[in-house]
């Protein structure tokens, strides 16, 4: 069976302008302009077969939105091929192309002829996009009212009701509410098995464990690896490990930044190889960038090689509030015996409000550390046990 | 189970896309096809522009039908009042030509910006380019539609006289005018993702074409009059108003609607060029062949610089 995606050898060039001549005076007055090349992809071939999900993993400006914006048909590749078998359906940044004087309603209708569906298959489908964006109170307000949350979940919803056979996801996901990632995850299941391919692009590495089949890793337009999702994904956070600051996953509104953290044992210095049973201090170096903040929220959590949730706490419910920050302040979390056995484990940590509503700054997974067990240690955790021998 | 699932989402849009770094060649018939499949696309932004337009409007698409309205008051107070012309009911004269320059004009200037004013839309969705500047068009059709039912009620309150055998002009100018407004709104719509300035020049070019174009003043003064016998490089003004094409169509459309070529008792003076409707028709014709082997150069054109567009916006 031919694959639904095929990519062949694509190369794309960008040319930054230093001031891009956009009147026809600048063009005549500089004959040549200079122009910086910039390659964002350097000759990517990967195949997707039909019914396949593909999870697009890499740093940011490593091409994974020109990538899928070429597979869409938006640019065009400066070389190579791509070729597409089904309709596709695209769903590129905030609310694929909604205009904000039209409602709710009259978007939904052009997104979905722009999508390829016709007025009466729109018509079939219209309830289930609105019950599935929930907006129905809403649908014949001016989307240019609507939260972004609304306007995320409109246009995730018309992409997944256009009956595509291909549906590329941008990264989409990460801006709902919890809930509704959720439901948007449950559909791109649904998608799975009704044998649809999908291309996901995500920061995320936990939703390529569990939603993708394959994964590639792009980093500065090439593809640096390739194959099952774990493999890559670990593979994908020894890269980050690696990768300059600018690169991770920073994000947050700022308020309080971490400056520094620093992951050290008992003695103080900072290592990265523990035993089973070590103390271990996590420590952070926060900032405030505005006069004061009420009651945030500093948290920490383990995850381990495979991605999964190991154990993670703050210091509220470590009992440690702070009522107000401001300036500088250092928090340390001090681990007391680390219970584990054998494996490289991953920090993220992050500050944020009482309610977790507002991130001022998270650094996901940014920080590691290993374990290495002595011989004496099998098992999954370290239990601290004392041994008594006695006479009787 | 699974596998006849998969074959119907295959079947449900079974197309089969190829996209390479080369421009593809423009082959009209089937990028034709392809646009006609995009037909919803079009009607729904044409939808969009004129529900847009009219937004928060209490007199909605009243505006549009007083821009005619407006025109008539003005036009009629100074060529009757202020500057009198012997043109016999002014009014339909007027109209009748206005009709087909704003269809133009229109088109031109929405098209213009159409690609660049969507550009949330060509970023981010693939569909055929072309819908765009189309739709434009479109947008001008409905507002052709309303500005012809002024004319209609005027003709109709006034008791005009236009059937017979002159509107079988109208069609055939029709068809010029689409053909023409549609080879250069494709073009301009191109043209100004490159270079902004297209749009200013787009209005400029306007101003001074409606003034080249006998929409106002009667074509009959060429023909007679001051003008006649007058000459520019060796070509008489009368043959000179007619390589302008909007000319041609403008005129088509006044033959049709108004008819009067030369009222009686004017001393024999035209209103309107004094030539054969068979004439004119061969004018037409040869417009409307014109018009769409400069489509096709203006296609092939936006064809090219469509692939990049995304990219620019």
């Amino acid at each position: 069976m031919p694959a639904a995606i095929t990519v062949q050898d694509v190369r794309k060039r960008f040319r930054r302008y230093r001031q891009r001549p956009t009147s026809i005076k600048e063009r005549a007055l500089r004959i040549r302009v200079h122009a910086e090349e910039l390659w964002a992809l350097k000759g990517v071939s990967v195949d997707v077969q039909e019914g396949e999900t593909l999870g697009l993993l890499g740093p940011n400006g490593s091409g994974k939105t020109t990538l899928l914006k070429i597979i869409a048909g938006i640019l065009r590749p400066t070389g190579g091929t791509v070729t597409t078998r089904g309709r596709i359906a695209s769903l590129l940044a905030l609310g694929a192309g909604f205009h904000k004087e039209l409602t709710g309603r009259e978007n939904i209708y052009l997104n979905a002829s722009l999508m390829g569906l016709s007025r009466a298959d729109t018509n079939r489908r219209f309830d289930d996009i609105v019950a599935f964006a929930e907006v129905e109170d809403f649908i014949d307000n001016q989307v240019k009212f609507y939260s972004s949350g609304m306007y995320v979940r409109l246009g995730f919803a018309v992409a997944a009701h256009v009956d595509p056979a291909i549906l590329l996801v941008d990264e989409v996901l990460a801006v709902g509410d919890l809930a509704f990632q959720r439901k948007c995850l449950d559909k791109v299941e649904e998608f799975q098995q009704e044998g649809r391919t999908i291309v996901f692009v995500t920061h995320a590495p936990d939703q390529v464990v569990r939603v993708c089949d394959r994964a590639i890793i792009l980093n500065q337009g090439n593809v640096v690896n390739e194959g099952n999702p774990h493999d890559v994904v670990r593979d994908f956070r020894r890269l980050m490990s690696r990768q300059d600051l600018a690169y991770g996953w920073d994000r947050g509104t700022r308020e309080i930044e971490i400056i520094s953290a620093e992951i050290f044992g008992r003695d103080g210095e900072t290592k990265e190889v523990f035993f089973p049973g070590d103390e271990l201090v996590i420590q952070l170096d926060l900032k405030a960038n505005v006069p004061e903040v009420e009651d945030p929220v500093v948290s920490f959590a383990i995850h381990d090689d495979q991605n999964r949730f190991v154990y993670g706490t703050n210091t509220d419910w470590r009992h440690a509030r702070i009522p107000t920050f401001d300036g500088k302040q250092r928090v340390q979390f001090l681990v007391k015996s680390l219970p584990f056995v054998d494996g490289r484990y991953y920090v993220t940590l992050g500050v944020h409000s009482r309610d977790s509503r507002h991130v001022f700054h998270l650094q996901e997974q940014r920080y590691s550390f290993d374990v290495v067990r002595g011989e004496e240690d099998p098992g999954v955790v370290w239990i601290p046990v004392e041994c008594r021998v006695e006479r009787l | 189970m699974q596998f006849s699932t998969k074959g119907k989402i295959l079947a449900a849009g079974g197309e089969v896309l190829v996209r390479t770094s080369e421009p593809t060649d423009l082959h009209p018939i089937s990028r034709f096809g392809e646009i006609l499949g995009a037909r919803e696309i079009i009607s729904n932004l044409v939808r969009k522009d004129v529900k847009v337009k009219y937004k928060s409007s209490i007199l909605g698409a009243a505006w549009s039908m007083l821009n005619p309205i407006l025109y008539l008051a003005v036009f009629t107070l100074v060529f009757t009042k202020v500057l009198p012309n012997d043109v016999p009911h002014f009014p339909v004269y007027l109209l009748s030509g206005l009709l087909a320059w704003n269809v133009f004009s229109n088109s031109l200037s929405f098209a213009t910006r159409s690609v660049v004013d969507n550009g949330n839309l060509v970023t981010k969705v693939y569909f055929p380019r072309e819908a765009l500047p189309l739709a434009s068009i479109g947008t001008a059709l409905v507002d052709f539609i309303l500005q012809a039912l002024v004319l209609g009620i005027f003709m109709l309150v006034f008791r005009y006289r236009f059937w017979g055998i002159n509107l079988l002009l109208l069609p055939l100018a029709c068809v010029a005018l689409l053909a023409f407004t549609n080879a250069l709104a494709l073009w301009v719509s191109a043209l100004n993702v490159r270079y902004r300035d297209t749009q200013h020049l787009v209005q400029l070019g306007l101003v001074l074409w409606f003034w080249l174009t006998p929409v106002v003043y009667p074509s009959g003064l060429l023909a007679s009059g001051r003008l006649a016998g007058r000459s520019l490089f060796g070509i008489s003004v009368y043959h000179l108003v007619l390589v302008n094409p909007m000319a041609d169509i403008v005129l088509g459309f006044q033959r049709a609607l108004y008819k009067v070529v030369t009222p009686s008792g004017s001393g024999g003076q035209p209103i309107l060029l004094p030539v054969s409707l068979g004439w004119l028709a061969m004018v037409l014709g040869a417009v409307t062949v014109g018009s769409l082997l400069l489509l096709l150069f203006s296609w092939r054109s936006f064809f090219r610089m469509a692939g990049d567009f995304a990219e620019e916006l």
